[in-house]
């Protein structure tokens, strides 16, 4: 017998239900049913995944899907879901998996943290009537030094953004390829970048190079002279927030052919990223991976090199900076994947909040912050998030969970299933097709946009009209509810200070 | 009661310059004149000037202003002057009381020259060694404040109107021939001279109007240079960033000036393509430099003067030329109240520097001013 | 209400076959237009004049619509004139006084488009590209955007039989 439990419920108006068969056809979990005797639609609970997909495409908006009303006792330490968890596993004796990014109710920082604006002192500015200038250079900078005012004697390569939010790195094979094509589209119509990850650049997306950080991950799938070549800038991937200290496995069954070619492996195998990269086990051998690349690439690129937000993630990054790499991308515990352990992705790592303002800090008291850039991600959700991150640091941020949700992305979290309703973590050509391009590069400009508007209008408020000047601004900042010990890690005043 | 260094006053305030370009000295009433025309912009927590060629006859020696909460701070204070500097000579800066000046510190001046003995030991230049000595000991809480530190040199500032700040220190009875001046309008009550205006560092002086937004991205960029921005005022970044940018990485004025008030994104798209790229890669490295919000400052130093106006000009600043005097101010009226009729009076743009440039000056080698002819941007 | 040729082309690679389209034409075609829930629980069933269609491996969905073709055939097949062309727009209409039930013109589709009487019809039903509608009501409904309104056809496209016009 096997104990677990429906997460969810589905309830059906049959007063409004019209037997229209969408919430049939739609769900990949088959959930709903055409029951042909008795002519009307039955609902299996056990299956549901809460992606919402029935309830969003039903015509007359009969559906609800309620969590699982059933509940154990109330207890503060053996909840249902703590009980649904122990019965799973006793059931299947497997690791839980989980999708997208760390779900602990735990303080969300960037909510702690309140914005300035200016009043009377100094005047703000309109963001309709002076321009507001977001353009943002990543990529190494020369150390200062003198030398007949010509001091940028060594040019180093730069990318260029005119809005510091780029799309994070998800691989073709944990997303399918109308997500790529979706989010490349719109990183080139908005002058930004997106990340390839680590499952290749699929020839289908290769016009859109130009604006792709390609990505060398454990398992360097799709890593080819080319592929170096081709990207605007190389990433190498040593972690990320959603598993830190683990590798990545694509399933066999998410290795088709279009997948595999892309990947440049078998058909059908799977693929397994190696926990570290098996040739990089200490610092001097990152700097020696850094240096292949660039002498691969003929010091035309930058190289990137993220890493999950662990502990020791201020030295860990002085490292990285003094190894070689020209831009620090750092992403903390909340970061998004399409499979990972729910163990490792609740438990492990530390909040980019800190870590942010911690590395910024660190560089900055080494004197080299100035020669790198650093890129945040890990649960961006908004233009304040943004904002706040640019404020604690960063040069830039990446956003993967935020730009599927502008895709459509309910956040089931079951993303490691391949049933992906919504047509975006998953290769099944009957459900990819479900995310038209067009559509979705559409809407994930028009996120781009909206927070580059917005962005415009927190800098106006606050008097600037260049974000090189809110970057490493602490004093723009304040937190709210949050410990001594908390505010001098973050580097910023309380509220009334 | 939170000292200035501990908490940040914004404050709203008056500037004023004027500058003889033929290097002929003139008393110092025509800028307390000029500065008292601008009394509503201050509110009498603080004044201040800086003065150059106040010393003709020890020109070669380094004038050192000190304020002091007490004679045993001031005797503190010289002990450690005479391990690394040979005292030429010391004495109080003469005063008129004045009743709208209050609880002024002891305030003494004192004509150095380095020890070269010294110097070679420490193998450091020389103004690295005066930039490291001044920093240090205002960083500390020995009740010694070090104002001013430069040839031929100095300031005179407190808590009080500029005019009654003036007039306290004598400056009637001076003759320099460039005269800065500063009113202030604090949003708070520092009670402490040291946080007056202008702000000097070796022979570079800043007066300033406005409030930087970006001051603590502009200081966590300059404090990673061994910079310390102890007063956590606007005036002290810009002093320290002139002072990297010029003094330490070679730029002229003209280019610092770029670099903090650098030329928009579309502006520089319409650029001839090698000037763009110069630019785009100088606002790239330099990018945490822009200051961004309202400002207008003047530079000063024995070679002459700039005045520049942020990007947006959000501060008022007007320039003027009489004969061989160039005017800067916060207002024209101030300048008419000295030179009732004008040659030209004009309102610079927003990132356009106005230069005051003394002919008659040899440049000094360890000024952070002007370097004639080398990467002059039109 | 157009003037100008109008023609709703179908891209089925964005096909999800969900069936959004089918229903807005019944909703669209009864006799409660606004209001879905009426429309279908009220009295007969409206008649969809479209269907979609699954591949036997279940990844592939399209369509089945009139093309409203240059030349139809279901005109030439009518044995009472029901079916005629507007020369202004090119849609293809049938006018229900007229039409005697036969079969004619649903066998003759190639398309295969045409409802033809049964379960309770007595007539044949076709689209009539919802000329009273600024836009028909399966693009409207579509939320793939797999269908499109265009106002003029790409050349020779109209005869096509696979659905893509």
């Amino acid at each position: 017998m096997k104990l677990s439990k429906p997460k969810f419920e589905i309830e059906r108006d049959p007063a409004r239900c019209v037997e229209c068969g969408v919430c049939v056809n739609q769900c990949a979990n088959r959930v709903h049913d055409w029951d042909p005797y008795d002519e009307n639609i039955l609902s299996e609970d056990i299956n549901c995944v809460g992606c919402q997909r029935c309830v969003h495409l039903c015509p007359t908006r009969a559906l609800k899907v309620l969590p699982f009303a059933s509940r154990t006792r109330e207890h503060g330490l053996w909840t249902s879901n703590v009980i649904n968890e122990i019965h799973l596993q006793a059931d299947s004796g497997g690791i839980l998996l989980a999708g997208m990014g760390n779900s602990r109710r735990q303080t969300v920082y960037w909510d702690q943290i309140l914005l300035n604006a200016s009043q009377v002192t100094n005047p703000s500015i309109d963001p309709l009537r002076e321009p507001m200038e977001l353009k943002t250079f990543l990529g190494r900078k020369p150390p200062l030094s003198r030398g007949n005012g010509e001091f940028a004697d060594q040019i180093y390569p730069q990318l260029e953004l005119e809005v510091p939010v780029m799309f994070a790195a998800m691989s073709f094979g944990s997303v399918s390829l109308n997500v790529h094509k979706s989010l490349a589209q719109a990183a080139s119509n908005q002058h930004t970048y997106w990340n390839t990850g680590e499952g290749g650049l699929h020839s289908e997306v290769r016009e859109f190079r130009n604006r792709a950080i390609v990505q060398v991950a454990s398992g360097r799938f799709g890593v080819s002279s080319e592929y170096l070549e081709d990207g605007a800038a190389i990433e190498i991937k040593i972690g990320q927030g959603a598993k830190p200290g683990i590798g990545g496995h694509l399933p066999g069954e998410k290795v088709t052919g279009e997948v595999a070619r892309t990947r440049r492996i078998p058909p059908g195998s799977d693929a397994i990223s190696p926990a570290p990269h098996h040739d990089i086990y200490s610092i001097e051998d990152l700097s020696q991976l850094v240096y292949s690349l660039k002498e691969a690439t003929a010091y035309r690129k930058p190289v990137a090199v993220k890493i999950a937000a662990v502990h020791n993630v201020a030295a860990i990054c002085s490292g990285m900076a003094r190894a070689g790499a020209d831009i620090l991308v750092i992403d903390g515990y909340r970061g998004g994947s399409g499979a990972t352990p729910l163990r490792v992705r609740n438990e492990v790592g530390i909040p980019i909040e800190f870590a942010l303002a911690a590395v910024d800090s660190r560089l900055r008291e080494e004197g080299i912050r100035n020669e790198v850039s650093l890129v945040a991600s890990g649960g961006i959700r908004s233009s304040a998030d943004a904002a706040k991150a640019i404020a604690l640091g960063a040069d830039a941020v990446y956003i993967g969970t935020a730009a599927l949700v502008a895709l459509g992305c309910h956040m089931c979290q079951s993303c490691y299933t391949g049933k992906c309703n919504w047509g975006i973590a998953t290769v099944n050509p009957a459900l990819t097709k479900r995310l038209n391009p067009e559509v979705g590069a559409c809407r994930a400009e028009n996120l781009l946009q909206a927070w580059k508007h917005e962005l415009a209008e927190f800098l106006g408020g606050m008097g600037m009209n260049a974000i090189e000047s809110l970057r490493g601004n602490r004093l723009m900042l304040r937190g709210v509810g949050l410990t001594e010990r908390e505010l001098k890690i973050l580097g910023i005043k309380a509220v009334g200070e | 009661m939170l000292r200035e260094g501990d908490i940040r006053i914004p404050s709203g305030c008056a500037i004023a310059a004027l500058v003889n370009r033929k290097g002929e000295a003139f008393e110092g009433t025509r800028i307390a004149d000029c500065i008292a025309m601008m009394r509503d912009r201050s509110n009498g927590l603080g004044g201040g000037f800086a003065a150059y060629g106040i010393y003709p006859e020890m020109k070669h020696h380094y004038a050192v202003h000190v304020f002091f909460d007490g004679t045993p701070q001031r005797r503190g204070f010289e002990d450690l002057l005479r391990k690394h500097f040979q005292v030429i000579s010391t004495g109080p800066i003469p005063t008129r009381r004045k009743t709208e000046i209050q609880n002024p510190p002891v305030i003494w001046r004192y004509f150095v020259a380095p020890d070269d003995d010294l110097l070679m030991e420490e193998s450091v230049d020389q103004q690295e060694f005066i930039v490291s000595f001044m920093t240090r000991v205002n960083a500390e809480p020995n009740g010694a404040y070090i104002v001013s530190f430069g040839r031929n040199m100095g300031v005179f500032k407190g808590v009080g109107f500029p005019e009654d700040i003036a007039d306290f220190y004598r400056l009637d009875e001076y003759q320099g021939y460039i005269w800065t001046a500063h009113g202030r309008f604090p949003t708070n009550t520092p009670g402490w001279w040291g946080g007056a205006h202008p702000f000097a560092l070796m022979d570079t002086t800043v007066v300033h109007n406005g409030e930087i937004s970006s001051y603590d991205a502009n200081r966590r960029f300059i404090e990673m240079y061994g910079y310390r921005c102890s007063l956590q005022t606007d005036t002290e970044v810009i002093a320290y960033t002139f002072d990297l940018l010029c003094r330490r990485l070679g730029l002229s004025q003209a280019e610092a000036a770029r670099v903090v008030a650098p030329p928009l994104w579309d502006e520089i798209a319409l650029m001839e393509p090698k000037l763009a790229d110069r630019l785009t890669r100088m606002r790239s490295v330099f990018g945490a430099l822009l200051l961004n919000g309202p400002f207008s400052i003047v530079l000063a130093a024995p070679e002459g003067i700039m005045a520049l106006n942020d990007r947006l000009k959000l501060r008022p600043m007007v320039a003027a030329e009489k004969g061989e005097f160039l005017a800067v101010a916060s207002e024209e009226a101030a300048i008419r109240r000295v030179f009732p009729a004008l040659d030209r009076v004009w309102s610079p743009a927003g990132g356009e520097p106005v230069w005051g440039r003394v002919g008659s000056v040899a440049p000094l080698t360890d000024s952070t001013a002007c370097r004639e002819g080398r990467h002059e941007f039109s | 209400m157009t003037t100008a040729i109008r023609r709703v082309k179908a891209r089925s690679e964005f096909c999800m076959g969900c069936g959004l389209c089918r229903l807005a034409c019944q909703v669209a075609h009864s006799a409660y237009p606004l209001n879905i829930v009426k429309a279908m629980k009220t009295g007969e069933k409206p008649v969809a004049r479209m269907s979609v269609e699954t591949s036997a491996d279940g990844m592939d969905f399209r369509t089945v619509r009139c093309l409203h073709c240059e030349d139809p055939e279901c005109i030439k097949t009518c044995i009472s004139g029901a079916i005629s062309r507007d020369e202004a727009s090119g849609v293809v209409t049938i006018n229900e006084q007229k039409c005697v039930g036969c079969w004619s013109c649903v066998i003759a589709c190639p398309e295969g488009s045409i409802i033809g009487p049964g379960m309770g019809r007595s007539k044949a039903y076709k689209c009539d590209l919802c000329l009273s509608r600024e836009v028909p009501a399966c693009v409207a409904a579509c939320p793939n955007a797999a269908l499109l309104l265009v106002k003029e056809p790409a050349a020779g496209v109209v005869k096509s039989t696979n659905g893509e016009g």
